[in-house]
């Protein structure tokens, strides 16, 4: 079982199993982006108060529960790498990173723009926008941090480090925030309760957060390939890979 | 010959640690009073920046009073560990037997006796510049007392991790700042509540368990955080 586990996790494994699995996420990823779009767009029914505007929620109710996901696995990639020392952990790790802040970004600017119609401004301290704010100064410094040391196993290790006191942070935040302020509405989503939603709303919202999250992983696999390429160069098999013999 | 090994327990190895903490810091008192200084110049920029109106200022007070403070901790954080370091003393304390959590929460007791303590009792004497209401300046030293505990043990884990580094100064605050939120949040809050003559129990109560999580967590983070800026 464990020479098994540490088989797959070594990066040339995980490179060869890449390699294969990218172009069927690639493929699930535009097909399942491309329809949701267009379904979301184009043929879900206007929302009765908000009209058009509400169609941001397609893009920014994805984008702002798959920044919440990336850093939740920044966490566990980044425990699994300090205490088995698994070098494809960190990869995962450093490369969800910037992914999980530009989701975060996205999820913010968005909620920004649909806000002018929604809410009359670009910005309110509401709960919800301001544990997302933090969440995306949490995120600006595991990357700080990471770039900051000169070896990088220390910038990998003191990053991880962070990212844990951060997950443990965030619950507490995200209460801490909602208590002193709130307004927003409720989660559109929950696992429990059908949603409020029609279907033909609620429907394109799942392709579309599926589809996010294809887009995550295919472009997760790419960047981890690349990152191992990066870190390995001097192993033979990446060499040999390069042509270099 | 014997050779002795000089091998305390853990409570000797503590008093040892908090010792020499409060002679090295005794000996460079500028040290201790500049957070507080800082402290006050910041209040004095605000009645500057905003209005001299005084009913104006005590609305904010709670809140300009809670930031000045948290910045004034955040600032002396840098040096929590950075003169261990250059002298090497700070690979002593990790090669000491006794284990490491327990030491570096010696350290940081001793950072907070001699910074967040001051603050607290300095806050109500500035809330007077902020023409603060009364009934709010004993909830706003205990406040702080309770809240800057947790701001030094959150605050020395950015500190553990940035002491490696040459610059370290602003990545630190980049660090710390979000983190320090939930206890401004309630601490500036209690301040509020007493203000409007609200029950402050349930927010000082907020403010000690998030001191109690702190002190739960935040040793071993310092501790990881230590042992990762020395290994690099």
């Amino acid at each position: 079982m464990w020479s098994f586990v540490h088989k797959l996790v070594s990066p040339r494994t995980f490179y060869a199993i890449g390699g294969r699995l990218q172009p069927a996420l690639w493929v699930a990823a535009l097909t399942l982006l491309g329809t949701g779009s267009v379904w979301a767009l184009l043929f879900a029914p206007a929302d009765y108060q908000q009209g058009d505007s509400f169609r941001i929620l397609y893009v920014h109710v994805p984008a702002a529960i798959l920044a919440q996901s990336c850093f939740l696995l920044m966490a566990v990639a980044g425990l699994v790498f300090l205490v088995w020392k698994i070098k494809l952990a960190d990869m995962v790790a450093a490369v969800t990173a910037p992914f999980g802040a530009t989701m975060t970004f996205v999820a913010l600017f968005s909620g920004s723009v649909w806000g002018v119609p929604t809410w009359g401004t670009w910005w309110v301290w509401d709960a919800r926008l301001t544990s997302m704010l933090i969440q995306l100064f949490l995120y600006v410094g595991v990357i700080a941090l990471r770039g900051a040391f000169a070896s990088r196993d220390s910038g990998a290790r003191a990053a991880s480090v962070l990212t844990l006191v951060g997950v443990v942070n965030i619950p507490i935040i995200k209460y801490s925030v909602e208590w002193w302020n709130t307004l927003h509405q409720p989660a559109t989503f929950t696992l429990t309760e059908r949603p409020a939603m029609p279907a033909e709303m609620w429907l394109p919202l799942a392709v579309m957060l599926l589809g996010f999250y294809a887009f995550f992983a295919a472009l997760l696999v790419m960047r981890t390939r690349n990152e191992i390429l990066r870190r390995e160069s001097a192993k033979r098999w990446v060499r040999e890979l390069a042509g270099e013999g | 010959m014997r050779l002795v090994e000089p091998r305390g327990g853990l409570v000797v190895a503590l008093v040892a640690t908090v010792r020499r903490e409060l002679t090295l810091s005794l000996r460079r008192r500028g040290e201790i009073i500049n957070p507080l200084v800082f402290f006050a110049l910041v209040i004095t920029l605000f009645p500057l920046g905003i209005s001299p109106d005084p009913e104006r200022l005590a609305a904010i007070a709670p809140g300009l009073l809670w930031v000045a403070a948290l910045l004034a901790t955040q600032l002396s954080l840098d040096a929590l560990f950075r003169g261990d370091h250059d002298d090497g003393s700070l690979e002593q304390l990790l090669l000491a037997p006794q284990p490491l959590p327990a030491l570096v929460l010696a350290k940081v007791a001793v950072h907070w006796l001699l910074t967040g303590a001051p603050l607290a009792l300095m806050a109500p004497l500035l809330g007077l510049f902020l023409s603060l209401p009364a009934g709010s300046y004993g909830v706003l030293a205990i406040s702080l007392a309770l809240g800057s505990a947790s701001l030094s043990l959150i605050g020395a884990i950015g500190a553990a991790l940035t002491v490696g580094l040459a610059r370290g100064g602003v990545l630190l605050s980049l660090l710390v700042l979000p983190l320090y939120i939930p206890v401004l949040i309630f601490g500036a809050g209690a301040v509020q509540v007493a203000i409007l003559g609200g029950d402050v129990a349930p927010w000082l109560a907020l403010l000690g368990a998030l001191l109690a999580l702190a002190l739960m967590l935040a040793p071993w983070a310092i501790a990881a955080a230590l042992r990762i800026s020395l290994n690099g």
